[in-house]
């Protein structure tokens, strides 16, 4: 599903974030990234939906050879691949159903199976009684709830989550970590950044650390392994 | 690139939406858009009669070659064959020494020249007109050659004056035109990227989902050609009643009944379409060009 070899990226203003990542992850894996802030977890991520360009190695993404793929191909190697953010990205002005369906306009889906869509996916985070909201009515939970139901409405085949429970409560957490679960289990593999000890080291799954561009740790049910 | 019908309605729905969602930066891009177009419209209006009144005058502009007084009938017959044989004379028009001294009796009065009317001093003389007035001056040079002709004029001075004042003039009025457009479209691009910023987000979200730069772009599209629309609205409107009344009053003035108009119609029409044309393309190029930056993520 996903193969880095050799990966580096050093930015235009001379910070180096990745100093050489070899790493593969297979499709239906769940996969947790953890690391100190700063040491490259972000750009490992980025990289992966091509937000970010490595400067040397190899990235293949769903056989894709990321470092040789022009720009007008990103989008389309985007609709194959849902992210979610710590702070949500949902447009402020438009209605749950609206930021849900907005993400299936940009495929020329016809409204009958947008219509359907939405609902549904609504349905599978538990919000479809308030698809008329906007989401400044929303709580924390909801809104992040709402960001996951538009990563996924487009079926991608990997949904990445940079620190997905990073501005909620633990309580809100875990109903988020069941509803990650819940799509992994329908064949979605799932690349999660995350500090939080607790889910780690409760919800045992493989673990990838990375500390000064380096992946210094991989193991299946790993630990965080970090204090704090 | 083939869009489905759906998809353009949507782009022309999100279009016209954001025209009103971003009420306040509408009327500022729409009075930059209506503010250029009253200068560009009027300056081609000016440009483009300055232009026929020059093509007017350049039409005039005719040469007329005196046959010498000893020359005899065979002998003048021969200057109009060589004459014909230059090709960039259009036409040429044989007159009497009677035929001239006739017109000049008449803008002269008879008084001053009727006594020669037995004794006549002028000559025979051709009129010769060239397909492009600019070549006048090369033709006359060429007519001066021929055998048997005495002299050649054709207004020297005015008329190269005249050439190169309608060739500053010209000049002088495309650039000032290409200026104010470019001013404009600055104007809008940056009126536009103000409220482009406010939606970066937006577009953030797209290039998140995976929409194409094409897909994000057409509602800016939109968005610009209906700012140039209705930019254009009122300069046209100006343009056009201006126009009619200078148009019925020109010729009244009796100061200025040497300068002919172009028609009302269909000139001010066709002035409007193209101040229509001008106005839609800056709405399209100052919106386009201002969202380019933000689909580099």
């Amino acid at each position: 599903m996903i193969e880095m070899q050799n990966v580096y990226k050093t930015y235009k203003n001379g910070v180096t974030a990745l100093n050489g990542i070899d790493m593969a992850i297979d499709a239906g894996e769940f996969v947790y990234v953890v690391g100190p802030s700063g040491a490259g977890k972000s750009t490992f991520i980025k990289m992966i939906f091509r937000e970010v360009q490595a400067s040397k190695g190899t990235i293949k993404v769903n056989n894709k050879d990321l470092t040789k793929m022009k720009w007008k191909e990103v989008p389309y190697l985007r609709r194959d691949i849902g992210v979610v953010y710590q702070d949500f990205k949902l447009l402020p002005k438009l209605t749950v159903y609206e930021n849900v369906a907005f993400a299936l306009e940009v495929l020329e889906e016809t409204p009958r199976n947008i219509r359907k869509r939405v609902m549904d996916v609504l349905d599978l985070v538990g919000l479809k009684n308030k698809a008329r909201f906007i989401p400044d009515e929303l709580s924390g939970g909801e809104q992040q709830r709402v960001s996951i139901a538009r990563a996924i409405a487009n079926h991608p085949k990997l949904l990445i989550a940079d620190e997905p429970t990073g501005n909620l409560d633990p309580e809100t957490s875990w109903e988020i970590m069941k509803i990650l679960e819940e799509i992994n289990a329908t064949g979605t593999t799932i690349i999660m950044a995350t500090h939080s000890k607790e889910i780690v080291n409760t919800i045992k799954k493989r673990v990838i650390a990375i500390e000064d561009g380096l992946v210094v740790r991989d193991e299946h049910r790993g630990e965080y392994g970090y204090e704090i | 690139m083939a869009m489905k019908f759906r998809t353009f309605k949507r782009h022309f729905r999100e279009g016209a939406k954001n025209i009103w969602r971003n009420s306040w930066m509408t009327v500022a891009s729409v009075g930059a858009v209506t503010t250029t177009l009253i200068l560009v419209g009027a300056f081609l209006a000016l440009m483009l009669n300055l232009n026929h009144v020059a093509d007017n005058l350049e039409k005039d502009v005719q040469i007329k070659a005196f046959v010498d007084l000893t020359a005899d009938e065979s002998e003048t017959e021969k200057i109009s064959e060589e004459i014909e044989e230059i090709p960039e004379v259009s036409s040429i028009d044989f007159a009497t020494k009677e035929e001239e001294l006739e017109s000049l009796m008449e803008s002269m009065g008879d008084d001053a020249w009727g006594l020669y009317d037995q004794d006549n001093p002028l000559n025979n003389a051709y009129i010769i007109k060239t397909t492009d007035p600019q070549d006048a001056i090369r033709v006359a040079g060429e007519i001066e050659e021929i055998d048997n002709i005495e002299s050649v004029s054709y207004g020297e001075d005015v008329v190269q004056n005249l050439f190169q004042f309608n060739e500053y003039a010209r000049n002088v009025g495309l650039v000032l035109i290409l200026a104010l457009v470019f001013t404009a479209i600055f104007l809008i691009s940056n009126t536009i990227k103000i409220t482009i910023m406010a939606r970066s987000k937006e577009i953030g979200v797209m290039k998140l989902v995976g929409a194409t730069n094409w897909f994000i772009r057409w509602p800016f599209f939109v968005e610009g050609l209906l700012l140039g629309v209705l930019g254009s609205i009122i300069p046209i409107i100006i343009l056009l009643t201006g126009y009619y009344y200078l148009d019925n009053n020109m010729a009244e003035m009796s100061q200025f009944s040497f300068i002919e108009l172009l028609p009302f119609s269909p000139f001010a029409w066709q002035l409007a379409l193209l101040v229509l044309v001008i106005g839609a393309t800056i709405g399209v190029w100052g919106s386009v060009m201002s969202v380019r930056k933000f689909l580099k993520v």
